[in-house]
């Protein structure tokens, strides 16, 4: 079973980070959320695997909730 | 308006039984003479049981109700005896069109798979439907009477008598009792035996309006679908066109769930908003109007004693993806040789228990598959909103995206993979999509195809190698179909149903469904898969 990486795995995070801001910059909330849900949809087309995706959904929601 | 709703099909005459001294005793009732009902009739008197079929009313169902009828109830229909009148009346199509706004996102070819005799699925009015049922009934009687229909016989008591129900018929001449060794009750979504019976019927309510209108109309719009999500002339919710026979076209408007359901009938209401669709300079006639809300839900058990549900009595779904009638006919083709097997003595009782658990399992697949579609037309929250709108987004740029595209998937039969009457799967190299629980597939042969070679009932279809024919095997006479397959001949059949393997034994049931699979004849082995199907064993 494949595991879902949750170490560093961007070689420059804050690139990265950076750029995730930029794409939202000048966006209203409406036009930032659909351009959230546009990014999760082509990111979990490209991983393809519904073992990875099912542990991303699972890391996601726990990291919310409180401790 | 369309003559086909005022002339009666089955109308009312005066049976012997509503004179008798005594009540008449028969041994299947069904009630309702819908798709599903005279389905049940036509199915049970195939296999030699005599049927009464009771309805409240005469004529065909007002208004073009199911349109979509999938490959599956074509085939059944074939089996039946009257598959060739729907297809010949039937539109095919073959592209889909999906706009999101004001512009076209994609459009999509079905590309069904070659090699079977039926198509996808056809367009076709209901009562096309019901007319042809009544025609199959009365050449099926013109031969030896088995069915009769008797209109305007509305059931208005039932009563359990353990071995056999009472059931009070009331007719224009008045009241009458019959009994009845099985009803089958094909009464409809509102079923009255249902209620009669103080049974359940839960799921969940949907909370929308829909608008139907058929328009004929004098328009060059191509024979496809299109389906429009949030477009101008119906903001923030969905429509649907498609074609049907005679020039009809059936037209689906979203509503929302806050409207006055009878102003919104009426025609000043109806044809402005069908002039926002089509254009103010297509000219249209309205055929017929109706606004509904759906639910999905069912009884928790179909099997009530020796009282039985089909259809939509039992089950319901939401109309996208065409599983109302479609899986209606799959309670038919599921129930009919199991009930005319017991009533021959040549199976248990405890057989019709499997009915629940094999067409429950389709009926939970169709609540799921329909309820999908619906939450991705209908979104019932913000965060379902933006996803679905940002899937439509990216559909129009991306291949990726048009998969996840909900407006109604297509309706495919349920199988019966791991259930009680399902035998071994003893193949080596055999596809899975034959594997015992499918239904057999399709497949076209040197002459004709495959399923219409099956005949009504169990038989044992050999591929390259052989079995004794026809023999007896648990009291049941079971067929033989040898078939060979070579590099040159057959080849989609062996593609089909022998995968790697050389050559292979199958049995199936007589509804088509695969109960067993070897790699050769084994007496004993097939003994077993007999009595499994047939429910003798646990």
């Amino acid at each position: 079973m494949s595991t879902l990486i949750l170490t560093p795995n961007i070689p420059n995070g804050d690139d990265f980070y950076e750029k995730l801001l930029n794409a939202h910059e000048g966006l209203s909330k409406e036009q930032s959320d659909a351009l959230n849900a546009r990014l999760i949809l082509v990111l979990s087309n490209h991983i393809g695997d519904m073992n990875i995706l099912e542990q991303a959904l699972d890391a996601a929601k726990t990291a919310g909730q409180a401790s | 308006m369309n003559k086909i709703f005022e002339t009666p099909l089955y109308p009312y005459y005066q049976s012997v039984d509503q004179t008798a001294s005594a009540p008449a005793h028969h041994s299947v009732v069904v009630i309702g003479a819908g798709p599903v009902g005279l389905g049940m009739a036509i199915d049970l008197a195939q296999h030699g049981i005599d049927v009464v079929v009771l309805d409240d009313n005469d004529k065909v169902s007002f208004g073009s109700r199911a349109i979509c009828f999938a490959k599956r109830t074509l085939e059944i229909a074939d089996r039946l005896g009257f598959g060739d009148k729907l297809v010949d009346k039937g539109v095919q199509w073959n592209l889909g069109k999906v706009f999101f706004d004001e512009r076209k996102v994609y459009e999509f070819n079905l590309l069904a798979e070659d090699g079977h005799a039926r198509p996808a699925f056809i367009n076709l009015q209901q009562y096309y439907f019901e007319q042809y049922l009544v025609e199959r009934v009365q050449e099926i009687n013109s031969e030896t009477p088995k069915i009769d229909i008797r209109g305007k016989n509305r059931v208005s008591a039932i009563k359990d008598h353990g071995a056999y129900s009472a059931l009070t018929v009331t007719t224009p001449d008045g009241e009458y009792t019959i009994h009845a060794d099985w009803v089958i009750a094909c009464d409809g979504a509102g079923s009255p035996t249902r209620s009669m019976m103080g049974l359940d019927f839960v799921g969940r309510v949907f909370e929308d309006n829909f608008l139907i209108a058929d328009v004929t109309m004098e328009a060059d719009f191509p024979t496809e679908r299109w389906f429009w999500f949030d477009p101008p002339f119906n903001r923030g919710q969905s429509a649907l066109l498609h074609k049907q026979p005679d020039g009809v076209w059936r037209i689906d408007l979203q509503l929302g769930w806050d409207v006055d359901k009878d102003a919104e009938k009426q025609p000043d209401r109806v044809i402005p908003r069908l002039k926002a669709m089509l254009g103010d300079d297509v000219k249209f006639e309205l055929e017929w109007v109706s606004i509904y809300t759906f639910q999905c839900r069912r009884m928790e058990k179909f099997r009530h004693g020796n009282v039985i549900f089909a259809g939509d009595s039992a089950h319901q779904v939401s109309p996208f993806g065409a599983r109302g009638a479609n899986s209606g006919l799959q309670d038919v083709d599921n129930l009919s040789w199991k009930l005319a097997h017991v009533i021959k003595g040549l199976a248990p009782d405890t057989l019709l228990d499997s009915y629940d658990g094999e067409r429950i399992h389709g009926a939970d697949e169709n609540i799921m598959n329909s309820t999908r579609s619906t939450d991705f037309i209908t979104p019932k929250s913000d965060i379902s909103r933006v996803f679905r709108n940002a899937v439509l987004d990216l559909s129009e740029h991306h291949a990726f995206a048009r998969p996840l595209v909900n407006s109604g998937r297509l309706s495919m039969p349920c199988n019966y993979v791991g259930h009680s009457l399902t035998g071994e799967d003893a193949l080596t190299g055999g596809p899975a999509r034959s594997q015992p629980g499918m239904p057999c597939p399709d497949a076209p042969l040197d002459k004709g195809y495959l399923l219409s070679k099956l005949g009504g009932g169990f038989i044992l279809m050999t591929l390259n190698t052989d079995a004794p024919s026809p023999q007896e095997i648990e009291g049941i006479e079971i067929a033989q179909l040898d078939l060979s397959v070579t590099s040159e001949t057959n080849k989609t059949l062996g593609e089909r149903f022998l995968g790697t393997a050389e050559r292979a034994v199958y049995l199936i049931r007589p509804d088509q469904h695969i109960v067993a699979r070897w790699s050769e004849y084994d007496a004993a082995r097939v003994q077993i898969a007999v009595a499994t199907a047939l429910g003798k064993t646990q």
